[in-house]
This record gives C-alpha cells, structure tokens and sequence, in this order.
C-alpha cells in the first residue's frame, strides 16, 4: 500500500506549457502513483487553470525526493495543519464537534507528522493518546473522561482504497446486488482466496483470518454439514452468531430436526416445536456448549467444530431469544465490543444468511476487509451497502447452496 | 516610437562569476566594450530611430549594464527585478529608483520569489513565455500573469550556459521566433512548437547560439544581431528584416549580448 501521500498545488499556465504533464510524469518516473483533484482549466487562454494532485508513495524517502524534483516546476505542498483535539467532558460523551470515522484507512496530523489511525472503523471518534504518538478509533460509549479526542475536520484525511493486485471479484469492489448475476465465478473466487488464506493462516501471517456471520437460515437450509466441514477443514477461523444458529446446530444433533422440522423427512416431527427448547435446556444443564461437547453429549455440527477448531465464536442474543444459550451475550455492547475484539487478523469476512449479525459485523469492518453478502433477500446485501459497506459482494443466494458450493470447491465430496 | 533603457558601461567588468561564460581570469578590454557599447547606442539611436534613457552607472556593479534584467515595463507598471545572486541583489534598488523617478507605478514580486526580468519574460503582444530554474522562480509567473491578465507559458532553461530566456529565445515583432532548442527540455521545445507555427521558427544553430544570436533586439523590422551570425541574418532577411550587426564579444565573456543591454520601456 501506498501510504505516504502529499496534497501539491500546481497553478498557472499549466497546460499549454505541458507543465501538468510534466509534474505528473515526474511523479510515475520516481515511482510515486498520483490522484488528480479539483482540476480546473481555463476557458481563454488568458484564465489560468489550477489543480491539485495527491501524490502517494511507498515510502518516505521517495516522497520527499519527489516533493523536491517537482517543486522547481511550482508544485507548492499545501499547507496542512495538525488536526485539533479535545477533551471528553464524561464517560461516554465525546466532545461536541467530534470527528466521526468512515471505515476507510484513515491518517490524522499530530505536531506535523501523519499518523495511522489504528482499528478504523465506521462511525467512531478518533482519540489520541497523551504524547500523541498513538491514534485510535474508539466507539462512543468506551471514552472516559479526559480522553484526548479528534475533534473537526482539520489534519484528517481518508484513503481511497487502492485496487487490490488480484483481478479477483474483490478488485471492483462493487457492491452492485442483483439475483440475475451468475454465481459461479464469484465463489469461485471466494474459494481461492479462503485457499490462500488458510495457508496464510498456518504459516500464522497477519490478516489471514476468515470470518463467518451467519444466521439460523443456514440450518434451516440445509447448510450445515457444508458449514461444518468448512470449519473441520481450517477454513474459518471466527464465527459471530446468535442464539438460534447455536441452538439448532445442536438441536440438528440431538433430535436430528431445526425449528422441529426434520431435517431429512423435510416435515414437522410431533412435538419438534419443542426440540430446540429441550436443546438448550440441556445445554444450561451441563453449563456451556463447550462441556457438552467434551462430554459427548453434543457431537457433530457447527459448534462441535468449533470447539475442536479453537474457533473462537461470539454469540449475541437479541430480544426474541428463548433461553438463551450458556455463552450468549445478552447485553448488546458488551457483545459488540467481544465482536470487536475479534476483528483485527481478520483478512475475508462471509456475511451469510442473517439480516441482523450482517448489518452489525459490516459496521465493525474496515474496508479494507474484502467481505462477501450472502441472502436469499437482495435487500439484506443492499441495506449492507447502504448503511456504508461498499466493499461488500452482494450474492442473492440461499445460504445452503452458497455454503455446499462454496465447500465443494474446496475439496468436500459429494 | 520606441523608448529604450540603458546602463553606460563605465564601471563594466568581471568582478565574479555567476554564470559559464564569467571567468575572473577572463580580461575585458574595458576601452574596446566601451567602444562596442557605443556602436550599440548608434545603431539604436541612429538607424533605428529609438529613444534612449541613460542610467547613472554604479561603481561596483560591473553588470548594471545589463539593464534587461532591471525588470519588465508593462504600460506604465514596472515589475522590478529580485535577483537569485547576492552579487546582481545590489542592482536592485538603482533600478527601483530610476522606475519611480520617472513616474512608474511600482509592483514587487512576493518576497523570496526571483524574478530577473525582461530577461526570463518575453513574448508577443497576446500571451508570453517565461523562462524558469535558472534564475527565475516558476512561481512569478501566476502572479504576473493574473496581474497584467496575460497567458504566460513557463520554459524550463535545461543548459546553464542559455540561464536566461533572452540567451535562447527571441520573439520578434511579425510573430516570429529565433530559438535555440536544446536550451529546453522536451516539453518546453513541444510547448514553443505547438504554439508557434513551422514556418515561423527559426532554429538557430548551434554556433550562432553560442554567440547569443537569439540575444538579438528587435524593433520593427529591424533586428540588431551580434556579429558572426550569418545562418540567422539570412533567414530575418528572408522574412523581411533589415539586420544590423553589431560586434560586442566583450559583453560576452560575462554571458550577455544586445537584448542583455537594453530594456524595452514601451
């Protein structure tokens, strides 16, 4: 990534004399990459044009060699300021004018240097610690009193993303949503890259983690075995849930139906309304989903992989819930801040079948995050898109088919 | 008629050097320059018909003479020079002080910008070039060109020996151009192309533009060339101007020529 970068002015007769041309040139020459922003060009020959070029560079050295070859030919570097910050008047209140996030690679300007704003995420504020060395996207209610926060807009800048080198579905970062679009090559895609990732993620590199989001659909729908092998085979390394997911899984194991439908005859069994409350009875009984799979009472599905995987998983529990489960976050930030704990490491998050958890696991990702949607529902990927997470593959699909597809081309037999 | 600004060479010299062509072990025969400096104002005065303003000459500015780099007239605004070296910085105020004597609306430049004048500015009557990195600041130019409402198309000046625009680059009054184009680098040589027609350019070879053929003054029809320079005298002629060929290789051993010597005031 490129991630030096300079804002120059270049004003005058800049056309014409190709000193546009010029500047640009010397930029790509040294190796430097360049945005153009705000180009004007005059309408006579009289009126002069003016633009202004970000210019970014792989490193420091390299932009500030450039900085010096162009600034004879009248680039002048912008005059930026360091960013203003403020106090948090109370636990939990930012200051007034606070500056919110986007979840886009973010710098911010302190005592004249540019600062990487580390765990960017959407809709936070930016605090700083005391020396002002270190930057920090922190959610609302986790400021304390006296926190050091970014306030205006001064001395921030956001990073476009840059296209990533795969010419994979990932590098049009397009978030268009249609179910007339073919499936085959975006999973496709998807399956090279949990490929890559896994071998990443044995060779224990950074963002090489896979996460999965998903919601009681995938049971429903007759995905969980695909699910299940997926985690087996060291594919996904995180999964966020909620109660139901958990419950059925389980209940999929002890009573062999989801919602108390038998998941192979395909109808209600007497009484299956019953089975996943009887299932997570028993789990209560025994104390955790952990114990009842090291005691064998729960022995096949999703969180027995889990829990043979190491694959850490966060449930949320929401207001329907019957139970809940041992494990299930019942308060909300609490279950927010167990998720974000989970995100940094995370290089491809799988958004699959669950409204709710899609929705609040996109607000949590960096763009950088390639991150697929994957409903049956086109609104679920496009609410996606627009509450911000452009970076999202939308994919109209039922969960099953995705997850059977996606494993098949991963190795699962048939 | 044409008013021109000059500089009696009583105290000209080699006194330091700030370009190729100074050397201190250089010797100007101080009678001969005074001599060819005369023959210069002749010319001018007689066969040209110009109106001369003398400047008091300076003992200690050897290059006072050079009174192209004083500034740009413009009208009744002079732009005065701020000069890149601390040896031609002391010129500055003698010219400041002739412009307002006689009346000139007075602009400077920012301060820390260099801007040498008539020597990196010139052009036709619509629009002008300016010649940069040498001694000139890129920077004058949006500022000058926003003030006299004037499109002004930067040069950069690649060879040390043509440092300002005037030693490579001369417009004439029928919209022609005498250039030397390696004194440019490619985008200013497509620059000049793109904007002054084929037939109207003449490329000066090599050895007229050492002997600063393109340092040539040009009032009318009639171009004062310095002596030597026969490839360019015969294509002025074929566009239908009268030479006059002046020697002044003294000028020379400290880098200037005609136009160096004069500043057009209107």
């Amino acid at each position: 990534m490129n991630h030096y970068q300079e804002s120059v002015y270049l004003q005058g007769h800049i056309i014409d004399s190709l000193m546009l041309a010029k500047v640009l040139d010397l930029i790509l020459m040294m190796g430097g990459t360049f945005d153009l922003e705000d180009v004007h060009i005059g309408k006579t020959r009289e009126e002069p044009s003016h633009a202004r070029i970000r210019i970014r560079t792989a490193s420091r050295t390299l932009l500030d060699d450039i900085l010096k070859a162009i600034q004879p030919h009248g680039a002048s570097i912008e005059r930026e300021a360091d960013c203003r910050t403020d106090r948090a008047l109370a636990d939990g209140v930012l200051p007034d004018d606070f500056y919110a996030t986007t979840h886009l690679p973010t710098q911010i300007r302190l005592n004249g240097r540019w600062l990487d704003v580390d765990r960017i995420e959407m809709d936070l504020a930016i605090a700083v610690n005391e020396v002002g060395s270190v930057a920090q996207a922190v959610p609302m209610g986790e400021v304390r009193r006296e926190d050091r926060i970014v306030v205006g807009r001064e001395g921030v800048r956001v990073i476009p993303l840059q296209r990533p080198q795969e010419r994979d579905v990932f590098g049009f970062m397009e978030s268009q949503v249609s179910a007339e679009r073919p499936h085959g090559h975006i999973i496709a895609d998807i399956a090279t890259r949990m490929r890559q990732l896994r071998e990443r993620h044995r060779q224990e590199q950074a963002d090489s983690q896979v996460l999965l989001a998903g919601g009681p659909a995938i049971i429903h729908a007759g995905g969980r075995e695909a699910l299940t092998w997926l985690i087996e085979q060291g594919f996904i390394h995180i999964l966020f849930c909620g109660n139901a997911l958990a419950a059925h899984d389980m209940e999929a194991d002890l009573f062999g139906t989801s919602l108390g439908y038998g998941l192979t005859a395909g109808r209600a069994v007497p009484h299956g309304h019953e089975h996943h409350l009887r299932t997570i009875n028993r789990i209560r009984g025994i104390g955790s989903i952990e114990a009842a799979v090291t005691s064998g009472m729960i022995r096949q599905g999703i969180m027995a992989a889990c829990i043979r995987q190491g694959v850490p998983v966060v449930m949320s529990g929401t207001i329907r819930d019957d139970g809940p489960l041992p494990g299930v976050i019942t308060d909300s930030v609490l279950a927010q801040r167990a998720m974000r704990a989970l995100i940094p490491g995370v290089g491809l998050a799988l958004l699959v079948a669950s409204t709710l958890h899609s929705v609040a696991t996109g607000n949590l990702l960096p763009a950088t995050v390639p991150t697929v949607c994957v409903d049956v529902n086109p609104s679920v990927p496009t609410k996606l898109a627009d509450r911000g997470s452009f970076q999202a593959v939308g994919l109209v699909m039922d969960a099953a088919s995705f997850l059977s597809e996606l494993a098949r081309l991963l190795g699962r037999a048939t | 008629m044409s008013r021109i600004l000059v500089c009696p060479p009583d105290f000209f010299g080699i006194e330091y050097e700030i370009n190729p062509w100074m050397r201190l072990t250089n010797h100007v025969d101080h009678g001969r320059a005074v001599r060819q400096w005369h023959e210069l104002i002749r010319v001018l005065e007689q066969d040209l018909g110009v109106i001369l303003e003398r400047m008091t000459p300076v003992p200690g500015l050897p290059d006072l003479v050079f009174t192209a780099n004083a500034g740009i007239v413009v009208g009744r605004t002079a732009v005065v020079s701020r000069f890149r070296y601390p040896e031609r910085q002391r010129e500055e105020v003698h010219f400041e002080n002739w412009f307002r004597r006689h009346g000139y609306e007075m602009m400077t430049v920012e301060a820390g910008l260099h801007f040498e004048g008539a020597g990196d500015l010139l052009g036709f009557p619509e629009y002008w070039f300016g010649g940069y990195r040498q001694r000139s600041d890129i920077r004058v130019f949006p500022i000058l060109s926003a003030h006299f409402h004037r499109e002004i198309i930067p040069l950069e000046l690649v060879d040390s020996r043509f440092y300002h625009l005037d030693t490579c680059f001369c417009p004439l009054s029928g919209g022609e151009l005498l250039y030397f184009p390696a004194a440019f680098d490619s985008y200013g040589q497509t620059a000049v192309a793109e904007r002054v027609p084929d037939k109207l350019r003449l490329t000066v070879p090599e050895d007229e533009a050492l002997k600063f053929a393109c340092n040539a003054v040009c009032v009318g029809k009639h171009v004062i060339l310095p002596a030597g320079c026969p490839t360019t005298q015969a294509w002025l002629h074929r566009r239908g101007y009268e030479t006059h060929m002046v020697q002044l290789d003294e000028f020379m051993r400290s880098g200037g020529s005609a136009k160096c010597l004069t500043l057009a005031l209107d």
